[in-house]
């Protein structure tokens, strides 16, 4: 891997000491900040995020980042709620979120099968080729914890994962991806596909 | 499909992992990164580290361990014991643990459980209810099971708490079955129906595995999402990896 500057965006998520654990594990020393010089200079840009999608927006637009992120042209990854912000709009709050992905973001529809939220070891199911799936196994298993998605019929999919209907797990547009489950818990697999991440 | 989760929970104390007859006479078996990672290797899904140092004194305990897990870990884990505000929960959370666990605290305060969701949001929040049937044949909550000279039977009912936890934001519920619990004969699978039929979140089954077999029966006969165990685990009675195995050939979907 060729040397990368990872910077994790702060945007108020529990789940940024994991991730930036998890990439120190892959001996990436990754910084965490929300200072758009900062950010702008780095090789990749990571939008961890547990909570929900308009604290989170607001997080953003507080610390003034909404047009920084929206013109990053290095690779940025979006994890779990990260990734549910690049889409057009989330239903959770009804909030406007960073439009770099087209489509929407709404609640899971539980049911006695399928509770909410979505939480634990699924399948993922590839359909598309990508360097961020490479070395991927076709049925891998990754770590979920969600109650709302961007559902695969809607958007345009990497790979989904199926949970009463099939739920859009990886994306990616231009240089936006995003993973709706938790690579930094989800072992190997999990670590590959950062490891792949750093090496787009 | 989502798979059945298998969660070895360890109990940690003054930073070290140890077990005890009921929470006495604890020995220290083992630094708590080699346990988690050996556990992690042999495929536990999760794992619940319980703080038993931190809740029935109400002292504060040393987290360094938390931060520790957390570099090494690679799966989630749940983070129990003495959590009762919400910056305890805020530094738990920061230092890598995936979920917070709430039970005495949040039996004194029920609206713990909303600022706790309002805070980190549901998938944060898990409710562990320590439950035992009475005289009457009612399922009620213990309070402070922990220790036995605090212990108190609640009147509040198994079932309504679970409901009050579930509206006020709980996104999963850990239920030890105390009756069960220790004796190895297996999960209390009438109570445990009786739970899911009311819980809409993700149902995490404790107390009472002794055998392969009493995984197979929480999952397929009161439909647990996961099975929680510690001393089959810790003793070698079970590995892991034949548990998983054994699910398999009864058609129970499980991560490899």
């Amino acid at each position: 891997m060729s040397p990368v500057d990872v910077v994790l965006v702060n945007a108020g998520g529990t789940n940024i000491g994991s991730v930036r654990y998890a990439l120190e594990r892959l001996g990436v020393d990754a910084q965490v900040s929300d200072d758009e010089v900062r950010i702008r200079a780095a090789s990749h840009v990571i939008l961890p995020g547990v909570g929900a999608a308009a604290p989170g927006m607001q997080c953003l637009h507080d610390s003034g980042l909404v047009e920084v992120i929206r013109r990053l042209e290095q690779p940025v990854l979006g994890i779990c709620l990260g990734m549910q912000l690049l889409f057009d709009r989330s239903e959770e709050g009804s909030t406007r979120c960073l439009g770099l992905i087209p489509g929407e973001v709404r609640r899971i529809k539980g049911d006695r099968c399928h509770r909410v939220p979505h939480m634990g070891w699924n399948r993922l199911k590839r359909l598309i080729d990508d360097p961020l799936l490479d070395g991927l196994a076709e049925d891998a298993f990754t770590y979920f914890v969600h109650s709302f998605a961007a559902h695969s019929c809607e958007v345009s999919a990497l790979a989904t994962v199926d949970y009463g209907a099939p739920l859009a797990a990886v994306v990616r547009h231009r240089n936006f991806c995003g993973v709706q489950f938790h690579p930094e818990r989800s072992g190997r697999v999990g670590s590959r596909l950062l490891r792949n991440f750093l090496g787009l | 499909m989502l798979t059945r989760r298998i969660i070895p929970c360890l109990d940690v104390r003054d930073g070290k992992v140890v077990k005890g007859v009921r929470f006495r006479d604890h020995v220290v078996v083992g630094d708590i990164v080699d346990l988690a990672m050996r556990y992690r290797d042999e495929g536990a899904d999760e794992l619940v580290f319980y703080d038993i140092t931190a809740s029935p004194e109400g002292r504060c305990a040393d987290r360094d361990w938390i931060d520790r897990v957390a570099r090494a870990l690679d799966i989630p884990f749940c983070v129990a014991g003495g959590i009762g505000d919400i910056e305890t929960a805020r530094t738990i959370l920061h230092a890598g643990a995936d979920k917070v666990s709430v039970n005495s605290p949040a039996l004194e305060r029920p609206a713990l459980v909303d600022e706790l969701a309002a805070a980190f949001g549901v998938q944060c929040v898990v409710v562990g209810i320590d439950s035992q049937r009475d005289a009457d044949g009612e399922w009620r909550v213990r309070q402070y099971s922990g220790d036995p000279a605090r212990m108190q039977a609640l009147p509040r009912r198994t079932l309504d708490w679970v409901i009050e936890a579930l509206r006020r934001g709980a996104g999963e519920i850990v239920l030890n079955c105390m009756d069960s619990d220790g004796v190895r004969a297996g999960y209390d699978l009438a109570q445990l129906r009786a739970v899911r039929a009311v819980c809409s979140v993700p149902l995490v089954a404790s107390g009472g595995a002794g055998a392969r077999e009493h995984f197979r029966d929480v999952f397929v006969d009161a439909d647990a999402d996961a099975a929680l165990a510690a001393s089959v685990f810790h003793s070698g009675a079970i590995a892991i990896p034949d548990l998983k195995k054994f699910l398999v050939a009864n058609e129970v979907e499980v991560r490899p």
